[in-house]
């Protein structure tokens, strides 16, 4: 029963704890026990909080003996990227710098799901402060694909997409800067969705890049992430920049799973050289199968696509060089060097060096140097301005297509230590994911088969405009159905790394 | 700490010509900090108002106060300015331990408010200055440097920081340059902080105390060779936290540097602190290597687009301005510029006009306050305002006098009473017995006994000396206890002893 458990979608634990089948107690402890036999090899989670989890399914079963429900979710278990702040457990982002921080206050999301009675069954492994395609930039180590061990789970989410993947949670919590959620999933084989910039609150989330940073859901099935999507969304007053609209119908989209009549446009600028082969090919099967479903392809140019790259990487850096500026000794997280003979700012200095890893130093340099007078102009503004011509192809696009589909990586993943010391073909991983973050647009990554040259799975993404992230479920579900249908069972079956 | 050689005023402006500029820092009186919702009374425990907003704790966002951006556009609209129909804010990167984020949500070059004006009087001439901008930041926290001599961060042996002031609003108002006012600089520099501290007090954004920090000004000065095209290097001096300091600090900088350019050197663009006890100014950090502040828009708030009914609300709602008021009510009041402006420097002009409106007239409402309550306030060491005296109670006490109820003498009895709270002036006046002994007979018998007890005076006042009649006065009201009008009595002894 236990194992069984763990297999289950969090739609069917969902209908089973409803119909009184299992307790949350019994689910949690399933998903704990999972944890504890797999995560030695996965390390998927920075801290697991298998008491306070069992306490709160406890809590969530006593309700439902009263006849109280509080959400579709209530005595799911979830995992949470140790980005977002939760009290009475630490959140480290990865990061020595904030290592035993417990914040005093819970993010948003966290509270939404503690009020949905999701179960935070632990917080799980990342990029040092979200920076990386891999989880190699951890400062606690990288986790583990559970298609292939030796492979990178993406990231920066990879511990969150390495839990579901490896069913240690149904659901898992990440974060998108460019490409956090949708890289890990779709080389861990599993759902995952960027929302709409604004779509899902920032509050609590320990800010990378805040014009870019999007908090989104992992699960195992596109109504999984749907159910979950639409848990942690809606306006939030704490976060200025949360869209104060309502949450589009992901979960309704999710069931209807129709493309009939659907305008897809593939996107010319993200495949050809430098992409895999096989990433390729299941792609090409991807797009087929969607006009077989009834929907009407096209090709459509977005010119500007090529320039994602660079301008993320001049906007990222800078807003980084702002945001980890805090992390400067004073008030919380790593002190060094403070032995009474030092002043505050060789304190700050020495903390910074110890505390933080090369990649997140690397883009704080990278960063003050964008944003310096004299150079402000011929990096961040110019930026900025590539990201105006990017948000004005995707308009062009959506004006005459409802989505556009790519691949979601130009390869399934990587060795772990390949890309290690090379920066540039890291960034690479992104290229893809990189300009709906940098146009605040929808998008989401579904499985589409394993590559033939080395059995690990391909992402198709889906990009929707602001605020219609419905159609991304529309389409996921339709071609997650229509592939499962096709393999006869869902992609992840196929993982043997575990 | 080197003496600077100072070169006497009149002779630096003999061969200078000074230039200021001024940028005062108003605490904005909102009740909630700026961004977040903690409350901003001053004063309080240490680190005791404060959240994860304020404090710039990881994950914590800013929303914006809306009634800080009113009080904002309040000032700018005051002050003449136009009012952004759009604008940003943006991060002003630097560490510090006092800098809960190491950056300061500030505005850069999209202020809230641009391009107006104050119109500042000294002496007999109007000064227009102008306002370069008018933006809205957030404060810091405060630090306390214990050990060490200078109170500074540096040589201190460890210091404290109080976080309950990061965060609440504060507007900048930065001056264009003045140029062209000669000797009147430092006049210049002070009359414009008082007007514009009086403006902002008269909007009810702000509690403008200099002395609590709520209003805190630097200082630009520089001075350049008469018939120069060009202006000098200016400096700025911080720490400048009273009127009489800005004027001080201008008139230093103006002797300091012409010293400096007397005997070939050059003004170096730096930050220099002022000193009260000695009126001086020493160098700070050099200008010349300044931070790079990497101003960039701050991407965690949205653009303020106030919309202009919003705007022409405000507007409308102004109250009058402390100059338009103070015109006003001198043509009412026919005072010269020179009593006007005793009121003023005094702070006695609401209480001026609230007595004027409780009954009084103006003249005897000035006399009162400028005169004896001024001389109370002084001995007190107190404000004005801070005497224990309404305007209400010291028209009635105006009344009293006008009505022939109480002489002078007696009025000043009925303040000292009111001040040590003994009541209000009837109630003193009944209590103590102290009208004026108005009843003519009793007052002819006690004229009648001074005559036989001064034989010489009334006989000389027979002869026609009037003057002599003043020790007949006395004996009269030291007969009645001074409960007599003084006056009426010398009338009566004069007919009595002439008619």
């Amino acid at each position: 029963m236990s194992s069984e458990l763990t297999r289950m979608t969090a739609a069917e634990l969902s209908a089973a704890l409803s119909s009184k089948e299992v307790s949350a107690t019994e689910v949690t402890q399933a998903h704990l026990d999972r944890i504890a036999a797999v995560d030695g090899r996965v390390h998927a989670f920075l801290h697991v909080a298998a008491d306070r989890a069992l306490a709160q399914a406890k809590v969530i079963d006593a309700e439902r003996q009263q006849g109280t429900v509080r959400s579709p979710l209530a005595g799911v278990p979830i995992a949470v990227k140790d980005v977002f702040t939760t009290t009475g457990m630490p959140t480290t982002c990865g990061s020595r710098i904030l290592e035993g921080w417990h914040p005093p206050y819970d993010a948003t999301i966290t509270t939404r799901l503690k009020q949905a009675g999701a179960i935070i069954v632990g917080k799980t492994n990342m990029d040092e402060f979200a920076m990386g395609s891999s989880t190699e930039n951890s400062a606690y180590g990288p986790s583990h694909n559970p298609w292939n061990l030796d492979k990178i789970p993406g990231g920066s989410s990879g511990g969150s997409a390495a839990a579901v993947a490896a069913y240690e949670a149904p659901l898992a919590i990440g974060t998108d800067t460019g490409g956090s959620i949708r890289q890990p999933a779709a080389v861990c084989g599993i759902v995952g969705t960027k929302p709409t910039y604004g779509g899902s609150s920032r509050y609590g989330v320990v800010a990378f890049a805040s014009s870019l940073d999007t908090p989104g859901p992992f699960g195992r099935t596109v109504l999984d992430a749907a159910l979950l999507h639409e848990t942690i969304s809606g306006h939030d007053p704490c976060d200025s920049t949360s869209i104060d609209a309502p949450v589009p119908p992901v979960v309704a989209a999710a069931r209807e799973a129709d493309v009939s009549g659907m305008r897809i446009g593939v996107v010319t600028e993200l495949s050809g050289e430098g992409y895999q082969p096989g990433v390729l090919s299941r792609f090409a099967e991807a797009v087929e199968l969607l006009e077989q479903l009834g929907a009407k392809v096209t090709e459509v140019s977005c010119p500007h696509f090529k320039y994602a790259l660079p301008a993320y990487y001049l906007i990222a850096p800078s807003e980084c060089s702002s945001n980890l500026a805090r992390f400067d000794a004073m008030r919380y997280g790593l002190r060094t060097g403070d032995d009474g003979t030092r002043d505050a700012e060789e304190v700050m200095a020495l903390t910074r060096e110890a505390g933080f890893g090369a990649e997140v130093k690397r883009r704080i340099i990278l960063g003050t140097y964008a944003l310096s007078s004299g150079y402000y102009d011929a990096y961040y503004g110019k930026a900025q301005q590539v990201r105006t011509l990017i948000i004005r192809d995707f308009d062009a696009a959506f004006g005459q297509v409802d989505v556009l589909v790519s691949p979601s990586t130009p390869t399934t993943a990587f060795g772990i230590g390949e890309r290690a010391d090379d920066p540039m073909a890291m960034y690479l991983a992104d290229l893809c994911t990189i300009p709906s973050d940098l146009a605040g647009n929808a998008a989401i990554s579904v499985p589409c088969g394993l590559a033939p040259e080395d059995g690990l799975p391909v992402g198709l993404q889906v990009m929707a405009p602001v605020l219609a992230d419905d159609r991304l479920y529309r389409v996921a579900a339709a071609a997650e159905a229509a592939f499962t249908g096709r393999w006869g069972h869902p992609l992840l079956a196929e993982a043997k790394g575990l | 700490m080197t003496t600077d050689t100072l070169v006497p005023f009149g002779a630096a402006l003999e061969r200078y010509e000074p230039v200021i500029g001024l940028e005062t820092h108003v605490e904005l009186g909102t009740r909630t900090k700026m961004f977040c919702g903690c409350i901003t009374t001053f004063g309080a425990e240490p680190n005791s108002q404060v959240c994860p907003v304020c404090l710039g704790l990881p994950g914590s966002l800013p929303v914006m106060n809306r009634t800080a951006i009113e009080y904002t556009i309040r000032i700018g609209l005051a002050l003449n300015c136009t009012i952004a129909s759009w604008c940003r804010f943006a991060r002003k990167n630097y560490f510090y331990p006092d800098m809960p984020k190491d950056f300061q949500i500030s505005q850069y070059d999209e202020p809230l408010c641009t391009n107006g004006y104050l119109d500042v009087t000294v002496g007999d001439q109007t000064v227009r200055v102008g306002i370069e901008r008018v933006h809205m930041e957030e404060d810091t926290g405060k630090s306390l440097h214990v050990g060490g001599v200078t109170g500074r961060i540096h040589g201190a042996e460890y210091s404290l920081v109080d976080y309950n002031r990061a965060g609440i609003p504060l507007v900048e108002i930065v001056t264009k340059p003045i140029a062209g006012t000669g000797a009147a600089a430092p006049e210049v520099a002070r009359a414009y902080v008082t007007e514009l501290r009086d403006l902002v007090r008269a909007l009810g954004v702000s509690d403008v105390r200099m002395e609590e920090g709520s209003l805190r000004c630097d200082v630009n000065t520089s001075i350049a060779p008469r018939g120069s095209t060009r202006w000098g290097t200016r400096t700025e001096t911080k720490n400048v936290n009273s009127l009489r300091s800005v004027e001080r600090a201008v008139l230093f900088e103006i002797q300091r540097q012409a010293a400096v350019l007397d005997a070939g050197g050059r003004v170096i663009q730096e930050t220099r602190h002022f000193h009260e006890d000695t009126g001086s100014t020493t160098s700070g950090r050099s200008k010349e290597e300044a931070q790079d502040y990497r101003y960039f828009p701050e991407p965690d708030l949205v653009p303020v687009a106030p919309p202009a009914d919003w705007v022409a609300q405000i507007r409308a709602a102004l109250p009058e301005a402390p100059s338009a008021r103070r015109a006003r009510l001198q043509a009412a009041w026919e005072l010269s510029d020179l009593d006007m402006a005793a009121l003023s420097n005094a702070g006695a002009l609401d209480l001026v006009a609230q007595t004027v409106a409780a009954g009084a007239s103006p003249a005897d409402a000035r006399k009162w306050w400028l005169g004896e309550l001024a001389r109370r306030a002084n001995d007190a060491g107190l404000e004005l305002t801070a005497l224990n005296i309404t305007p209400a109670q010291v028209a009635r006490i105006a009344q009293l006098v006008a009505d022939g109820v109480l002489t002078d003498r007696l009025a000043r009895e009925v303040i000292d009473a009111v001040l040590d709270g003994q009541g209000d002036p009837d109630q003193i006046v009944a209590a103590r017995g102290l009208a004026v002994v108005s009843d003519e007979g009793a007052l002819n018998a006690a004229i009648d006994e001074a005559i036989a007890a001064n034989p010489d005076a009334a006989a000389k006042v027979r002869e026609g000396k009037a003057a002599a009649a003043g020790p007949l006065v006395g004996a009269v009201m030291k007969a009645t206890r001074g409960k007599a009008d003084a006056a009426r009595v010398r009338e009566l002894i004069l007919a009595r002893l002439t008619g």
